[in-house]
């Protein structure tokens, strides 16, 4: 079934990065994005990135995505299908305060965008992601785990928040057992829910890999903890801050939580460890999980998410970039892709539209281009 | 242009309070001054009075103008129930619902061990003597449901358990709210406290 319930119709962008100016009209088509390196391409999936929860696919602060030398402020506006309606979304900063979200007019918070929208990506920075530290790959089954739960963001930095405090009192050595139950009370209420999120989340991916027809590899994904076991209840979670608070004053830090989770993935035909897979088989495994992704949100949305794929087609060879846009386009995603030549599009045709970014006088200039038939 | 003189000082004074900026300072000088007899001068002697007598209840921490607040001085409002707020604009607003007949407990704050706001620094320890000296029989903990404040509520009902009734406001649909409006954390919030009709 082709599903095309969520996807921008127009995105206007205003003194945002290198674009002074930006006005774009699309259909729910993939989107192929095409020109030389620093023109501006990836500015662009970066706007689409913000009409999800968070601070967009590059974590910058809405000061440093402001056009320079003007520094302004920016504005990035689009009107939103969704499966519940047409949606006219706004983001602005002004004065490097941070972004304010304006939903059909009216303020709304992050938590609230979420239910609107569902918003994917894939950036080249996520390449090393096996083999770097568990941050990232905490970050990655977050962003994830969010994309099924958007009350995930704020259990997440609620438990920050307490996490912050304790940690506080552990480094400044008080000793008061009191506030620390407090604290953890409020870490064990958070922490439980982030862990189940997290772990309902893993099971909707394994089952929408399970059941996908796919030509990209298989991972097999497992929640390990740094040390132990992850305590699975709030009662169990608050009891082991407790009994590990000892441990926790001489380190200065919390030891237990989910803070301190990891994501082991198995590339699933070999029984490999993602970590020891080729780049190329790396590359391949996370374009596997973003497209299972994508179709458990299909599932559980009503809707396949935007997606946003950085450079993607610069490691697949042109099988592989033909099954990957097949996919997409039998999904019904609205994939905003980039590259740095339109001959690396080729094989989309008529399926997708497109757009060459290019570079002049320091300005990013879009033109949308229509493909001969 | 002249020089800056005693309307503008209070222009600026004015427009670092709460609610108003420049604009709405210059409004309200520029009203106070045409309106000289009826406002401005009663004005300026309150807050010169206000700013002799103004001082936090030595009890509760309420704001008065004398060492007791009125509400502590009043023996009506003994009736064993102690409401612990966080600050005074909590406390004014529980006052304005006019349903609360029991004394006030204002914290001065929530504990933030990256503020550097410990138990010390509220007026925690007052409460706990208060909860014996003055026959508490029920400690309502109306903070706010952020992290800090449910943190501090949590704080609170482990100095007070065994002592005293605890309870804590209920959450969920407000008057008047409609569902539709409501957070998924708010519906879930209400249906778990749901009541029997």
């Amino acid at each position: 079934m082709t599903l095309s319930g969520l996807h921008l119709q127009s995105l206007n962008l205003s003194h945002f990065r290198s674009h002074k100016r930006a006005e774009i009209d699309v259909d729910s088509r993939p989107i192929a994005i095409f020109g030389p390196n620093g023109a501006g391409k990836t500015n662009l999936l970066e706007a689409v990135s913000l009409f999800s929860p968070g601070r967009g696919m590059r974590r910058a602060s809405a000061e440093t995505m402001t056009r320079r030398p003007e520094a302004l402020g920016w504005k990035v506006s689009g009107i939103l299908t969704a499966p519940d309606g047409v949606h006219e979304i706004a983001f602005q900063s002004e004065n490097g305060n941070p972004r304010t979200v304006r939903v059909n007019d009216k303020p709304a918070s992050q938590v609230a965008l979420g239910r609107i929208a569902r918003v994917l990506w894939l950036v080249p920075s996520m390449d090393r992601l096996w083999i770097e530290g568990a941050e990232g790959r905490r970050r990655f089954l977050d962003r994830m785990t969010l994309s099924f739960f958007p009350e995930h963001a704020e259990a997440t930095l609620n438990y920050e928040k307490a996490m912050r405090d304790r940690n506080r009192l552990l480094k400044d050595q008080v000793r008061d057992p009191v506030w620390y139950r407090a604290l953890e009370a409020q870490m064990a209420r958070t922490g439980a829910v982030i862990h189940a999120n997290r772990v309902a989340a893993l099971k909707a991916l394994a089952e929408a890999q399970e059941n996908a027809e796919t030509s990209f590899p298989s991972a097999d994904l497992t929640l390990t903890q740094a040390d132990g076991d992850m305590p699975e209840t709030e009662e169990a979670l608050a009891q082991a801050l407790a009994d590990g608070r000892p441990r926790d004053v001489m380190a200065g830090r919390t030891l237990i939580g989910p803070h301190r989770a990891d994501l082991y993935g198995v590339f699933q035909a070999k029984g490999v460890p993602a970590s020891d897979c080729s780049t190329g088989e790396q590359k391949a495994l996370l374009i596997s999980l973003i497209l299972a992704n994508a179709r458990a949100i299909a599932k559980d949305f009503g809707a396949a998410p935007i997606l946003l794929l950085d450079e993607v087609a610069a490691h697949l060879d042109a099988g592989r970039r033909a099954a990957l846009y097949d996919e997409i386009t039998a999904l019904g995603a609205q994939a905003w892709m980039t590259g740095t030549g339109a001959e690396l599009f080729e094989e989309l045709g008529q399926r997708a539209q497109y757009i060459e970014v290019t570079e002049q006088d320091g300005q990013s200039c879009t033109k949308q281009i229509a493909l001969s038939s | 242009m002249s020089g800056r003189n005693d309307i503008d000082a209070l222009i600026d004074l004015m427009a670092r309070l709460p609610g108003l900026g420049p604009r709405s300072a210059r409004r309200a000088v520029l009203h106070l001054i045409r309106k000289r007899a009826l406002l401005l001068t009663p004005l300026s002697d309150l807050m010169q009075t206000v700013a002799a007598t103004a001082r936090e209840c030595l009890n509760c921490g309420n704001v008065g103008t004398g060492d007791i607040c009125e509400i502590c001085s009043n023996d009506a409002r003994a009736n064993g129930l102690l409401c612990v707020v966080e600050d005074v604009a909590d406390l004014w607003a529980m006052e304005r619902s006019g349903t609360f007949k029991g004394r006030y407990h204002v914290l001065g704050g929530t504990l933030s061990a990256l503020d550097s706001i410990g138990p010390d620094e509220l007026r925690i320890p007052k409460l706990i003597d208060r909860v014996t000296s003055e026959e508490i029989t029920e400690v309502i903990l109306a903070l706010n449901a952020t992290v800090d404040g449910q943190t501090t509520a949590h704080y609170i009902a482990d100095q007070l358990e065994g002592r005293v009734a605890l309870s804590s406001l209920a959450q969920g649909v407000p008057i008047g709210g409609e569902l539709d409006y409501l957070d998924d954390g708010t519906i879930s919030a209400a249906l778990t406290a749901r009541k029997r009709l």
